[in-house]
């Protein structure tokens, strides 16, 4: 017969400090996180106003708003998504639907594996050399589009592929055998049943691509430029390298930080939406998945 | 003889569900008991609430009592980690731990106290050599319990548990995963087991429990539908429904 | 007819589709080119300006002269020319500016059209003298020799510890200051993320109840989301001064912002990584341990943990990458001195910052461009070596849990 070290209090007390010791960590943090939020969000509340987004910058940007920013970061989402999201979506159908399992396959996952890997900044030198020099776009949206819209192929790839693998098999096999094509099972079948998730994981990305400042920095973005772009081939502001500008390099950093408060805020904000749709939406869709 | 397991007007509800509808059962030490029926029965949840291991689920409620060795072992009192000593448990798929073959059975006695290398070793070895598979990995103790084959796996498992000296060890499905050899093997084991524990064991596999046990207690749709001698069971069953689920009406 | 028509579309759809995924692969190949191409320049050009020469005496028998030579010269930590293998002959500095010292402006002429003569003069007669000066002022029948540098070579690049690529006479092409900034920055990031990331991952696969974790889970997913140059002014804002004060240094910007940022900014890699292994676990194996008698701690620390290891450790792999890329917040934080740091107090210089602090001086095809891309070319293959490690990992662990 055993004689059991009876070990229950310390084991108990050990067990206690250790939760204790993961709860205190986690909430710590938590609690930064809150901290980098609220300090943003309070500081930049002060700021925000109509006239802060709409109106131009001033007085060596001390002064005036960021629209010009604004929309420049718009301009760069949507030149991006432009890009990133048929030829992710597609991408992501032909490696799902299409490609054997087989070395193709598993190259093309590498690659796009080592794509995301890849740090902004090179990207940013990618685009520069590539884009800006040597097919001459110059510093232009279409410039910074495409060189984000590369960045994110891959974040595009992934998330659809997900929400492909998500649909079940049986599906693609009931089209099947009623007689449907591929393509046609695709279109009708498996497409409309992970729309939500490819919807969701678009919006996530757009979240990052707007945030993003390496990439842009050598491709298209302006140091100051107080209006807005006529074409694809301007150069525009965008709000994460003008919060660098103004927090670092402006003419007068002290009197431009709250300018740089309220930067900071619309940038935030704007992921945060971005966030906050994503969830409703995934929220909707699997209501009404559910109730169908 | 005294019973060392009982339940006395046992209900079990998962949340509104009614998993267990008030079961009462007495086994007997030594003896090894068959619990048999379709799945979803509560034969597999019936089996779990000897060691407590529905505690683990969110919205269980239980009402009735459940004792061992004459012990409510849901009073308040009660020390969980205790109880799980003595009574061991097998699972349905072998789940070695990503540890040696060597620490896998010492595990038990490590995370209950135990320094003593050296009495530690010597358990290990007697563990492995109940579970007979002393002889088939002794030269590879310090290897990775998931090198060796799916049924060493599960005897690995059946050692571990032996390895705490529990009384009663509990089988949900043991050979349900394994090859008919592999199967055989612990068929055979179970026999050689009785001698020492008293085993509770559940299955899909209708001519094991004939094999294996001295009673079988039939489980339908949360009821405890008949109870008894696994011969009388087997050859004359006294419900209805007992009769189909033998003969395969249904299952 | 429809038949083939409706063959036709399928086929060409599946060829726009296997075009779109070619992309990927192809952008990757085309970074590989572009980098590479700039960034090999470093080792094919020579470290002197161009339109710039470095000429000594005719009778000097160095013949060649590496950057970092020339800056010990220049540096005048070099006196002798024996030392650098020449003869017992001590070295003449000569800038342009120094002509004075040797002519008057009347010898010169008028817009010193006289120079290349008086330059070609000097170097015939002074047999220590090595001169810098531009190749307009070069004789036609020059007296004296033009030196020729040698290109920076491959392991100067990686050991020299002077990055100084708009140096006079000579730019200094070495990134170990940098690369050790990068890593001293990534590592001190991962000390002070991975424990919290792996706190918070424990506590949120196996402590929390779903109730904590569904307010907690995408508060770290939110983390995740907030943009670098957010985080940087964050850091300028708040971290900078705080350790500024805490130390009492004369400036808050070191490698220790640099970390607390990165190591904040890698948390939601970590903890997203590592929990997501810690729930792999199977449910048996946690309820095997327990029906042994032993506690959820036990549990967790010696079955949960052991089985998910090497996620956690692709985890903390992929965490390190994430900070060796990250640029804007590190550029913010830092300081950026190319210096070897010694302790976490000081000022740092990491690659991703240099090449946005630099690339928008440094004019296209300028030497100091390829290095730049040469830059690049470290960075990538870092972040490629980090990738193909995970993936090495991860594919050990699928392989284990197939068993």
């Amino acid at each position: 017969m055993i004689k059991f070290a009876d070990n229950r209090a310390s084991k108990q007390r050990k067990e206690n400090l250790a939760f204790l010791t993961f709860r205190i960590m986690s909430y710590f943090v938590v609690v930064i996180l809150a901290v980098i939020i609220l300090f943003l969000l309070y500081n930049g509340a002060r700021v925000i106003s109509w006239d802060f987004i709409t109106a131009m910058p001033a007085e060596g940007m001390t002064k005036g708003g960021i629209f010009p920013a604004i929309v420049g970061t718009l301009c760069l989402v949507a030149g991006s998504m432009v890009f990133a999201f048929p030829v992710g979506v597609l991408s992501a159908i032909y490696i799902n639907e299409y490609a054997k399992d087989g070395l193709f396959k598993r190259f093309v996952k590498l690659m796009t594996n080592n794509l995301a890997g890849i740090p902004s900044i090179v990207f940013g030198l990618f685009g520069m050399s590539l884009f800006v020099n040597t097919l001459g776009f110059g510093d232009s949206i279409l410039s910074g589009s495409l060189t984000l819209g590369l960045l994110t192929l891959p974040v595009v790839i992934r998330t659809t592929e997900e929400a492909l693998r998500s649909v079940d098999n049986s599906f693609r096999q009931g089209s099947l055998a009623l007689g449907a094509t591929k393509l046609q099972t695709i279109r009708k079948v498996v497409l409309p049943i992970s729309f939500p998730n490819i919807i969701t994981g678009l919006i996530l990305s757009i979240g990052r691509v707007s945030g993003e400042t390496a990439p842009i920095l050598f491709t298209v973005a302006a140091y100051f430029l107080p209006k807005l772009p006529h074409s694809i081939f301007d150069q525009v502001m965008a709000l994460p390298y003008h919060l660098y500008v103004i927090s670092t390099s402006g003419t007068n950093i002290e009197e431009s930080r709250p300018m740089a408060y309220g930067t900071a805020l619309v940038l935030i904000a704007f992921v945060l939406i971005m966030n906050i749709i994503a969830n409703l939406l995934r929220r909707y869709f699997s209501k009404k998945v559910k109730m169908n | 003889m005294n019973s060392i397991i009982s339940t006395r007007f046992l209900n079990l509800y998962y949340n509104e569900f009614h998993a267990l509808k008030g079961i009462t059962m007495d086994i007997q030490p030594n003896t090894v008991a068959a619990l048999i029926g379709p799945s979803g029965c509560g034969k597999s949840t019936f089996l779990r609430l000897f060691n407590r291991m529905n505690d683990l689920i969110d919205g269980v409620k239980i009402t009735g009592d459940v004792l061992v060795n004459g012990k409510d072992i849901y009073a308040d009192v009660l020390d969980v980690v205790e109880l799980r000593r003595t009574v061991g448990m097998v699972f349905q798929k072998p789940n070695p731990f990503p540890k040696s073959i060597f620490e896998n059975v010492a595990y038990g006695m490590r995370v209950n106290g135990i320094t003593d290398n050296q009495y530690i070793a010597e358990k290990v070895e007697e563990s492995l050599r109940q579970a007979a598979l002393w002889d088939e990995v002794k030269d590879k103790l310090k290897k990775s319990a998931f090198e060796i084959s799916g049924g060493q796996q599960q005897r690995l498992c059946i050692a571990r548990a032996l390895a705490i000296e529990p009384k009663i060890l509990l089988m949900d499905e043991p050979a349900s995963a394994l090859d008919p050899i592999s199967s055989a093997k612990i068929e055979e084991l179970i026999w050689e087991l009785k001698k020492d524990y008293t085993i509770m064991i559940v299955t899909h596999n209708l001519q094991q429990a004939g094999r294996v046990s001295d009673t079988t207690a039939f489980f339908y749709l949360g009821e405890l539908v008949e109870y008894g001698d696994t011969k009388e069971i087997f050859t004359q069953p006294k419900d209805k429904k007992t009769q189909n689920y033998i003969t395969g009406r249904f299952g | 007819m429809r038949k083939f028509l409706r063959n036709l579309t399928e086929k060409i759809v599946e060829g726009i589709l296997f075009l779109s995924s070619t992309v990927t692969t192809l952008t990757v190949l085309l970074i590989i080119v572009f980098l590479f191409r700039e960034g090999a320049g470093v080792f094919s050009q020579s470290p002197v300006e161009k339109g710039f020469v470095i000429a000594v005496n005719k009778d000097n028998p160095i013949q060649t002269l590496t950057s970092a030579q020339l800056k010990l010269i220049y540096d005048q930590e070099v006196t002798n020319w024996s030392k650098l293998g020449g003869k017992n002959d001590s070295i003449i500095l000569f800038r342009l500016d120094d002509i004075g010292n040797y002519y008057t402006e009347d010898e010169l002429g008028e817009n010193f059209k006289n120079m290349p003569e008086k330059l070609s003069e000097l170097m015939d007669k002074n047999s220590g003298m090595v001169a810098f000066f531009s190749d307009k002022y070069l004789a036609k029948n020059f007296r004296g020799r033009v030196l020729k540098m040698s290109n920076t070579t491959l392991k100067e690049f990686f050991t020299g510890k002077e990055w100084f690529p708009t140096a006079q006479p000579s730019a200094q092409m070495g990134v170990l200051s940098l690369i050790l900034g990068t890593l001293w920055v990534s590592l001190g990031a991962i000390l002070i993320a991975l424990p919290f990331g792996l706190a918070t991952a424990i506590y949120l696969a196996e402590i929390a109840d779903s109730r904590t974790r569904n307010i907690l889970k995408p508060l770290v997913e939110l983390l995740a989301g907030i943009p670098s140059v957010v985080y940087g002014f964050f850091g300028l804002i708040i971290i900078v001064p705080a350790i500024q004060k805490i130390f009492d240094l004369p400036v808050g910007e070191t490698a220790l912002a640099g970390s607390i940022i990165l190591g904040i900014m890698a948390l939601p890699t970590i903890i997203t990584i590592s929990e997501d292994a810690l729930r792999t676990t199977p449910r048996a194996m946690k309820e095997a341990s327990l029906a042994l008698g032993a506690n959820r701690w036990q549990t967790i620390s010696k079955v949960v943990i052991p089985y998910a290891m090497s996620g956690i450790t692709a985890a903390a792999i992929l965490g390190i990458g994430r900070a060796v890329g990250e640029t804007m917040a590190v550029l913010m934080v830092t300081g950026n001195a190319a210096v070897i740091p010694h302790t976490f107090l000081e000022p740092v210089r990491t690659i991703p910052a240099t090449i946005a602090a630099e690339l928008g001086e440094a004019p296209q095809g300028d030497l100091h461009y390829k290095a730049l891309f040469g830059l690049g070319c470290i960075l990538f293959l870092i972040t490629l070596a980090i990738n193909i490690t995970v993936e090495y990992i991860s594919g050990k662990r699928n392989k284990t849990s197939n068993d």
